[in-house]
């Protein structure tokens, strides 16, 4: 149960204090998406350099599953390949899946979302953050996408 | 002023009733279960559980076919159940009461067997943004295949039908008004006495979602004169997919089937065939037996509590809570008039969303719901993307409200920003 807590501590760490949260109307990448079931709502914005995720950002509103897991996206993924995030969302959704025990060093923070298994019902919220970034990349093999086309 | 004041307490022993719950005497993770979800759906007594294993164990049979002893008991138990509800609704003759699995069943079977059959382009249908998603869009699936328009009576900001414009959206067009008796996401009890003689008075029928309503408030068809009265099993301490639809005999009569197949013909061929009289017509295929029998049992255990002394310790309970969650700082989305509500206590507390709100409180062994509860026009009424909803039944007690709200100073500990 301790082990609980400090997940608890991650998760609300990066619900009341969200990193890289913020509009960014440059970025040539991004997608929103919400949750009709449970009203979440994410925007990711992301600027990609010679096929690398140079930075990301990303804006909503929902609950601390939905918006902690976006926090913790952004930090994981800024600095990657495009193949290497798509990549680590395959992986998140494994380990929300109860399938993948992910590698800690690796997932960092995202690991504490590994308790929102025991939820069923809120997988979908932990996960809604990747499925936003996901459809922002596939932007980024075309033409890119601003945010006005998307959204 | 307490909304507690001068009620007199209730005639229920509530410890006793418990006892009949075997569900209720179980913990999660180590700590007793305090159950707030009966809107979504009730508990059920030990009576109901062993009337369908009864069912099972000694007379399983299929109705009204066998020629065997099994077969005429399984229909007696089948038919008497029906008479049971007939009575508990008021209706006067049992095969008034069509057997459905619930009251989305049972609207979805007005909206085909009446809607289908009677309206024409230039006709209205009238809901209201009260209703449950079970009401609204069966509507528009049949304004959708009959070219009828459908129209809305809106809400007050105090969680209340508005019926300022009525005279506007109730007219001579209207043909049929289909609307809640208790709001699952408000716990508002509509205006229904007005409201059937208004939609009369302009020559339109009446069909009252009874989901909430019949589970915890005195109804009687024969006084209220409704045309069609839909009712849930499951949520009146009855087994899942129980449940029916009342409806005046002559509005039946005139209705076509809803589904077709076996038990519901008279004659086949191969170009036609001819139904059953009321209520087998809408009755077809293998129906729900066991389940409509352990209703009986949930229905007789209701009136023996006497439904008077239901609504009235359900009145006396959920002011009590609305007392304590207001004064904890919770934002009620709803009347806080107990005379004009039930036990559905839609909330948001402190900020913290609806679901990590439920997350917390499950850990603190309190289940409540948390979502837009089939009611989005509820939600995006009132500004909200979800509530928070506790609600009561007749085996609730003010123990429990007092652990969801000490549960909510923890969810407050936690997500205090």
């Amino acid at each position: 149960m301790a082990l609980d807590d400090i997940y608890k501590e991650v998760i609300l760490d990066h619900y009341k204090s969200p990193r890289n949260k913020r509009e960014m109307p440059e970025a040539e990448l991004t997608c929103s998406k919400n949750n009709p079931l449970c009203g979440d709502e994410i925007s990711v914005f992301v600027h990609q350099e010679d096929g690398k995720i140079a930075a990301v950002v990303i804006t909503g509103s929902g609950c601390s599953i939905s918006q902690s897991s976006a926090s913790m996206m952004t930090e994981a993924v800024e600095g990657r390949a495009l193949d290497e995030a798509n990549a680590m969302a395959a992986e998140f959704r494994g380990m929300m899946a109860g399938e993948i025990e992910p590698d800690e060093n690796e997932f960092g923070d995202l690991i504490a979302l590994k308790g929102v298994v025991k939820y069923p019902i809120r997988i979908k919220c932990a996960v809604l953050a990747w499925d936003v970034l996901q459809e922002a990349l596939e932007g980024a093999d075309g033409e890119a996408t601003g945010a006005a086309a998307r959204g | 002023m307490s909304v507690t004041e001068e009620r007199a307490p209730s005639a229920l022993d509530v410890a006793r009733i418990r006892e009949d719950f075997p569900i209720l005497a179980r913990a999660v993770d180590g700590r007793p279960m305090v159950y707030l979800d009966s809107a979504a759906t009730s508990q059920k007594p030990r009576r109901v559980i062993e009337a369908e294993r009864d069912f099972y164990e000694r007379h399983n049979a299929n109705v009204h076919r066998g020629i065997y002893t099994l077969s005429e008991e399984a229909t007696d138990l089948y038919e008497r159940a029906r008479a049971t509800l007939a009575s508990f609704v008021g209706a006067p003759e049992p095969e008034t009461v069509v057997y459905t699995r619930g009251t989305t069943e049972s609207i979805n079977l007005v909206a085909h067997g009446w809607g289908r059959r009677f309206l024409r382009e230039g006709d209205e249908i009238l809901i209201t943004d009260m209703e449950h998603h079970s009401n609204i869009v069966p509507w528009q699936l049949c304004a959708r295949a009959t070219g009828a328009t459908l129209r809305y009576i809106g809400l007050t900001d105090d969680g209340l039908l508005d019926l300022s414009d009525l005279g506007s959206l109730l007219t001579e067009r209207t043909k049929i008004l289909s609307v809640t008796g208790m709001s699952n996401a408000l716990g508002t009890i509509t205006p229904l006495r007005q409201l059937v003689d208004a939609a009369h008075a302009v020559g339109a029928v009446v069909c009252v979602d009874g989901a909430q309503l019949v589970p915890h408030h005195p109804v009687n068809v024969a006084v209220l004169d409704a045309e069609f009265l839909a009712f849930s099993g499951h949520k009146m301490l009855g087994p899942t997919a129980s449940g029916g639809l009342y409806g005046k005999r002559e509005v039946l009569e005139q209705m076509d089937p809803f589904l077709g197949g076996g038990e519901m013909i008279l004659e086949v061929h191969r170009d036609r065939a001819t139904w059953k009289d009321i209520p087998y017509k809408f009755e077809a295929g293998t129906m729900n037996i066991a389940q409509e029998v352990g209703l009986a049992a949930a229905v007789d255990y209701l009136q023996a509590l006497g439904m008077e002394n239901v609504r009235a310790y359900e009145e006396e309970l959920t002011a009590y809570a609305l007392d304590l969650l207001i004064e904890a700082g919770a934002r009620i989305i709803g009347p806080k008039d107990v005379s004009v509500r039930g036990g559905e206590i839609s909330f948001w507390y402190k900020e913290i969303h609806p679901h990590d709100l439920a997350t917390i409180l499950n850990e603190e062994g309190v289940a409540i719901r948390a979502g837009h509860h089939c009611a989005q026009l509820v939600m995006r009424r009132y500004g909200v993307p979800a509530t928070a909803r506790a609600s009561l039944y007749v085996y609730n007690t003010k123990e429990e409200v007092d652990r969801l709200v000490e549960a909510l100073a923890k969810a407050e500990d936690l997500f205090a920003f």
